[in-house]
């Protein structure tokens, strides 16, 4: 087909309905009458299940219908005529409320006229509106009704109670009623009774429910799987419909034998079980169906249902082409929105450009490197939509053939783009738009920056990469999925990308620390791209590097206190693009929380920020290559001094909960409100031993050395925190369990080694030495204890809550802004008048606000 | 003529932000040029804030509370203040606000008395008293059998009584109030009760002795536990149990400030405004108490969602997804062997107008870029007629 006549059909609407026998029979290419699957040669027998009617399965094979090959054939469907009428078990809920719910001798709804000739009034109305809930609605408070009546209201017959026993036997008081009579009485109920019990009669007739016609499936949804020994397996479902076709076979033979009523009322039976089973072999009442290893038969409704079912597996989840996975690994040296690719996987992928006058050339020196030398192309697509494939052979004719129209599915090259993608998707941060750089190697390369809303790491993730086809995606993910599109949360209008670990440690020490040399200056702003840098000074100030990256016209005031070298407290500010005072670090460009970012972003746009981003980012890594960055397990040496006030500090709270322990047991303690005694010890001893965690980690602070560099990356946010220093260089702190001391073990102990009823520190997950010193096998199983804890938390929670997302994303996906401002849902019904009753968009604005005082600085000046 | 000026921006701003141009021009003491140039600035950055059209604001908003729902805590139980009372806190607490379930795991009210007795300890110490609910067993010293007049003895405890200034009598009335086909009456210290059926049995009598323990004699039905807790000046009286109906009937209690966390007492009580409300505040409260941040409007968000049908509808199959238009959209979430059944029988149409069942017919969804339906006419045959 050629690309101009392609017809654009859309499908408007579905209808549902049932299918009836006649339909069945029209739409059957074969009536199946044997069980038998092959004759001796394994050659499908004809009218048997294999029949090569219903469609190719078999390579070289052609399909006798349609005449198709395989891949081309859809198959067809069949049929089977049982022998007596079996109950559809979906249906026999159904059925039994219809039976219940009409006149047993005249067929009519059990309803009288004055009630039922107003349900049909609502009933026009409902149905004149499409309103299937409604509808839905009525046919309950119909069937309701009927279903209590004890006499008929139109011929007067007296109605006996049924009952169903599961799944798909009627009895009517004492007898039962067969399948063939229900289907009687079914067929004999008029239309407008019908449309009051919630049958659309066009669509679905209630004697339909009961089948005499069973559709056989084509092969094609069935196929057989041949093993290595050239034995073939059938599929469940052939199994199951074999079952079916051969006790149907037996129950005709008995039929027609004229065999006593028992035998054949027993094979109805087990052609009921087997119908059954094959609709639904998961159903309570019915022992499942299983093969001879014993595993249960996967039938027609476990094929749709649940995660691994055709509705959440094929069609709500779907497979693509151009896409590929591999294991990541950082590469500080590429920009944030770039995705570094192996040439393997560049060799694979490809782009279909279109040949014009323009790029003829270049095309065609790519068919000519061909496939296996990079950068060819893979395919050439001729205007008559014909693919040919770049081989030696063809390449040659294609060289000659191409011209202007031809399409050629080239290789991947730099600068194309990509859409990047790490599970679990839980933001739209998950997927982003990055432009392809082909690197050696054979992972995915991404700036370490943009691990925090992918959420990845380096331990061994992987992740997808999709090259878009068209033109349309291409631009749209250009425009609205780039990385520097989603630098702002939609979540809370935080930044998610900004600089990480070594990066912020870098611009922290260059402008609160260093003084470098004019070369050294000039080195580093050349690493950043800046070419023109001059400085007067033979000695430069760190800080002052800055202003090379910030425009004349940013203004910035921090808000985060910070201290200065001479511990004196000021803010970062910056006037006219440069800092005035303060300095950089994690509250400024780190992730989430950085405010310059923030502000850079309002005021400048997003690919402006991603430069500064960039800039920031290659200044800081520079300048810990330059200057060297270390650390050592002697950063968390304290002099002795320090060590003797925390063991005096610790002691003094060792005193302090003997104390309380004492007025316990002495009964004086007294009581806090709403507990007991023994709790408000628990409660207060545990205050204690949490404060003197704090404490400790204050003093350990104060002499602490700050120009370590595990201070360093604490004080500039960059990696760790105080509280980390303290528990390597003081005391780990009390371990607690659900908010409490470690309560659980022995009787009246945690563990064997101490005495009854012990209630001091160390009995209770009090962990006294540091990480550096090591814990005691007591210190170290309390610590373990509550690692555990905290690990089972993490895996009990991640299902929870992967499934709360589920039912909110299926809950509110078809909710949108609409044209006029208003969130509609699906229905077209108002779900806000405004969002957030002021139609601002939180990742457009710094977080959710518009900041007058901001704007008003932006416009008087300062 | 400022005035005027400001006026000229109303619909264009918020009220909010107009307001706050106020002060600040106020403050600063802005000209009268400085400030239109102000309003000019700030109408452009909020054009430019606002949401597009077509954007899939109810992903967006599940995404919100998915990706912080990974990391709260699943730690059900947090002591509020040093009480004894205990909410349910974090992911759970969240998935029961969200499912809207109707019994919640832990009840609980925050009753704020009138201006006059807040501050009163003793004042609020006998409200609170007031409020609990006192069952038989709880003022009771003993309970015995007398065998040969078969009867229930019930000795009171004479302290309880004083405490919550209660008579025998009072008692004897509450139990013949409150407890069925039983007569009860006061014999000195002891309230006897006996069964108003001719015959009797000791078998019955142990009964009502067992059942007689839980009956409600004085206070506020379904609440367990009051505790007086100091917020800022005032005292606020925290319980355990709720019910809101009869506790702002009470005299004291401030009905303008008191809250419980019972969404549905909320919806029953003061309608469906007030409850859409409540969903706001005990979402926010899980989520900042839990030390994440997500923006307000998500959760305003939701809250809508689940009460714009004028009751509150639970995010699960039974509530929002379950009342969706198309059979494939119910049918992706849940059980679909049943919807496909249902919509078979009654020959229903599925419009096409979500997310879900174009994805699944590989057609553009009706969102973002999917919205705008431009047309080109093409050749007449070929021309696609847009859907309405």
């Amino acid at each position: 087909m050629a690309a101009n006549d392609y017809k654009f059909k859309e499908v408007d609407k579905i209808i549902f309905g049932m299918i009836s026998p006649q339909e069945v029979e029209k739409s059957s290419a074969v009536k199946v009458v044997t069980a038998e699957l092959y004759d001796k040669e394994g050659y499908p027998v004809d009218g048997g299940l294999m029949d090569i009617r219903l469609g190719v399965i078999d390579p070289g094979l052609r399909c006798k219908t349609c005449g198709s090959k395989l891949k081309e054939c859809i198959g067809h469907f069949g049929h089977i005529e049982v022998a007596r009428p079996v109950v559809h078990v979906s249906y026999a809920g159904k059925v039994y409320e219809i039976l219940k719910a009409t006149c047993r001798e005249c067929n009519r709804i059990l309803v009288d006229e004055e009630t039922a000739s107003k349900y049909r009034t609502l009933h026009g109305r409902f149905k004149k509106e499409r309103n299937f809930e409604y509808l839905r609605k009525l046919a309950k408070l119909a069937i309701g009704k009927a279903k209590l009546a004890k006499k008929c209201p139109h011929c007067n017959a007296k109605q006996i109670t049924i009952k169903v026993e599961k799944p798909t036997t009627f009895m009517e008081g004492d007898k039962r009623i067969s399948p063939i009579e229900v289907r009687a009485r079914l067929a004999k109920i008029q239309e407008k009774d019908l449309e009051l019990l919630g049958f659309d009669p066009v669509q679905a007739r209630p004697e339909w429910m009961i089948l005499t016609l069973l559709p056989i499936p084509p092969v094609t949804m069935r196929p057989s799987i041949t093993l290595e020994t050239g034995e073939r397996s059938e599929d469940d479902l052939t199994h199951k419909l074999g079952d079916i076709v051969r006790i149907n076979q037996r129950l005709f033979e008995n039929i027609n034998a004229g065999a006593p009523e028992i035998i054949v009322e027993d094979l109805w039976d087990l052609l009921q079980y087997h119908v059954t089973t094959y609709f639904d072999n998961t159903i309570a009442q019915v022992p499942p169906a299983r093969h001879r290893s014993g595993q249960a038969l996967k039938t027609l409704t476990e094929r749709i249902k649940s995660k691994e079912g055709r509705f959440r597996h094929n069609l709500a989840g779907k497979r693509v082409n151009f896409a590929a996975r591999t294991v990541i690994s950082p590469d500080p040296k590429i920009e944030f929105n770039e995705v570094g690719i192996p040439q393997s996987v560049a060799m694979e992928l490809t782009v279909p450009e279109k040949v014009t006058e323009w790029n003829k050339e270049w095309l065609l020196s790519l068919v000519k490197n061909g496939p296996k030398e990079y950068p060819g192309a893979n395919y050439v697509i001729a205007p008559d939509g014909k693919k040919r494939k770049i081989t030696k052979e063809t390449q040659e004719q294609l060289l000659l053939e191409i011209k202007e129209g031809y399409i050629v599915e080239r290789q991947l090259h730099d600068g194309d783009i990509a859409l990047f993608n790490r599970q679990p998707s839980l933001h739209r941060m998950s997927i982003m738009c990055h432009k392809i750089k082909v690197l050696p190697g054979r992972s995915f390369r991404l700036n370490p920056s943009v691990c925090n809303p992918y959420n990845a790491d380096f331990d061994g993730d992987e992740m997808n990469l999709h090259i878009p086809q068209t033109e349309e995606a291409r631009a749209e993910a250009e425009i609205l999925m780039q990385v520097q599109t989603q630098i702002m949360s939609p979540k809370n209008g935080y930044n998610v990308i900004g600089c990480v670990e070594d990066s912020v440690t870098g611009n922290y020490l260059l402008s609160k620390k260093l003084t470098i040399s004019r070369e050294d200056a000039v080195e580093l702003l050349t690493s950043m791209g800046i070419f023109d840098a001059k400085f007067d000074k033979e000695m430069v100030k760190g800080s002052e590097l800055f202003s090379r990256l910030f425009p004349e016209d940013f203004f910035f005031y921090g808000t985060a206190k910070q201290k200065d070298e001479a511990g004196v407290e000021t803010f970062l500010t910056i006037k006219k693009g440069k800092i005035i005072s303060g300095y950089i670090d994690d509250s400024s460009i780190g992730e989430n929380n950085g405010e310059l970012i923030r502000e850079f972003y309002r005021k400048y746009g997003q690919d402006r920020t991603l430069v500064l981003l960039g800039n920031l980012f290659k200044l800081g890594i520079k300048v810990l290559a330059k200057y060297g960055f270390t650390t050592s397990i002697a950063d968390t040496d304290i002099p002795e001094e320090a060590i003797e006030k925390i063991d005096e500090l610790i002691a003094n709270a060792y005193k302090d909960v003997d104390a309380l322990v004492k007025e316990y047991e002495a009964g004086r303690l007294e009581e806090l409100p709403g507990k007991t005694r023994r709790e408000t010890l628990e409660v207060k001893s545990l205050e204690i031993l949490n404060k003197i965690r704090n404490k400790v980690g204050n003093l350990a602070a104060q002499y602490a050395d700050e120009n370590t560099p595990t201070i360093i990356m604490a004080r500039s946010g960059a990696k760790g925190n105080i509280l980390n220093f303290t528990q390597m260089s003081a005391c780990v702190g009390q371990q607690a369990l659900g908010g409490q001391r470690i309560q659980r073990g022995y009787k009246n102990r945690t563990l064997s080694l101490f005495k009854q009823g012990d209630l001091g520190p160390i009995a209770h997950g009090f962990v006294r030495s540091s990480f550096k010193k090591g814990l005691t096998p007591v210190e170290f199983f309390f610590h373990a204890m509550t690692g555990r804890d905290a690990l089972m938390d993490t895996a009990l929670r991640t299902p929870k809550s992967g499934y709360l997302y589920r039912r909110l994303a299926n809950a509110l996906q078809d909710l949108k802004i609409e044209y006029d401002g208003t969130v509609r849902n699906a229905r077209k019904g108002i779900v806000q008048f405004k969002y957030g009753d002021d139609g601002i968009d939180v990742s457009k604005s710094e977080g959710g606000k518009i900041s007058v005082k901001k704007a008003i600085i932006d416009v008087v000046g300062q | 003529m400022e005035e005027q000026l400001f006026k000229d921006y109303e619909g264009k701003l918020t009220k909010k932000i107009i307001e706050e141009v106020k002060a600040e021009v106020k403050e600063q003491g802005l000209t009268k040029d400085q400030t239109k140039k102000v309003l000019e600035y700030l109408k452009e950055e909020y054009d430019t804030a606002k949401i597009s059209p077509g954007e899939a604001i109810g992903i967006l908003t599940a995404e919100s509370f998915g990706e912080p729902g990974t990391q709260m805590t699943l730690n059900v139980f947090h002591f509020a203040g040093v009480a004894e009372v205990s909410v349910t806190q974090g992911l759970p607490r969240l998935i029961e606000i969200l499912d809207a379930r109707k019994e919640i795991s832990t009840p609980s009210m925050e009753i704020y008395l009138k201006k006059g007795v807040s501050k009163d300890m003793a004042e609020v110490k006998r409200v609170a008293a007031l409020i609990k609910e006192t069952k038989l067993n709880e003022i009771a010293t003993e309970f015995s059998i007398d065998l040969t007049k078969l009867q229930v003895e019930v000795q009171l405890n004479q302290h309880r009584l004083k405490d919550l200034k209660l008579k025998p009598d009072q008692v004897a009335e509450a139990l013949n109030a409150n407890m069925k086909g039983v007569k009860a009456s006061v014999n000195g210290e002891k309230i006897i009760i006996k069964t108003k059926a001719e015959e009797n049995e000791l078998m019955e009598t142990y009964k009502i002795k067992e059942k007689s323990k839980e009956v409600f004699i004085k206070g506020v039905k379904g609440i367990t536990q009051v505790l007086p807790v100091k917020n800022n000046e005032e005292y606020v009286i925290i319980t355990a149990g709720s019910n809101l109906k009869d506790v702002i009937e009470i005299e004291e209690v401030d009905e303008t400030r008191t809250t419980t966390n019972s969404l549905f007492e909320v919806l029953k009580v003061f309608g469906v405004e007030a409850a859409r409300q409540n969903i706001i505040r005990e979402a926010q409260r899980v989520i900042e108490d839990q030390g994440l941040d997500v923006d307000i409007r998500h959760i305003m968000f939701i809250a809508d969602a689940m009460t714009t049908s004028g009751t509150i509808k639970g995010i699960t199959r039974s509530g929002i997804t379950g009342e969706k238009k198309s059979v494939l959209a119910r049918a992706s979430f849940e059980t679909p062997l049943k919807h496909l059944i249902n919509a078979s029988i009654i020959g229903e149409e599925d419009d096409l107008n979500s997310v879900i069942e174009n994805v699944m017919l590989n057609q553009p969804v009706p969102l973002g870029t999917g919205l705008p339906e431009l047309v080109t006419r093409g050749k007449k045959e070929t021309a696609k007629e847009g859907k309405k």
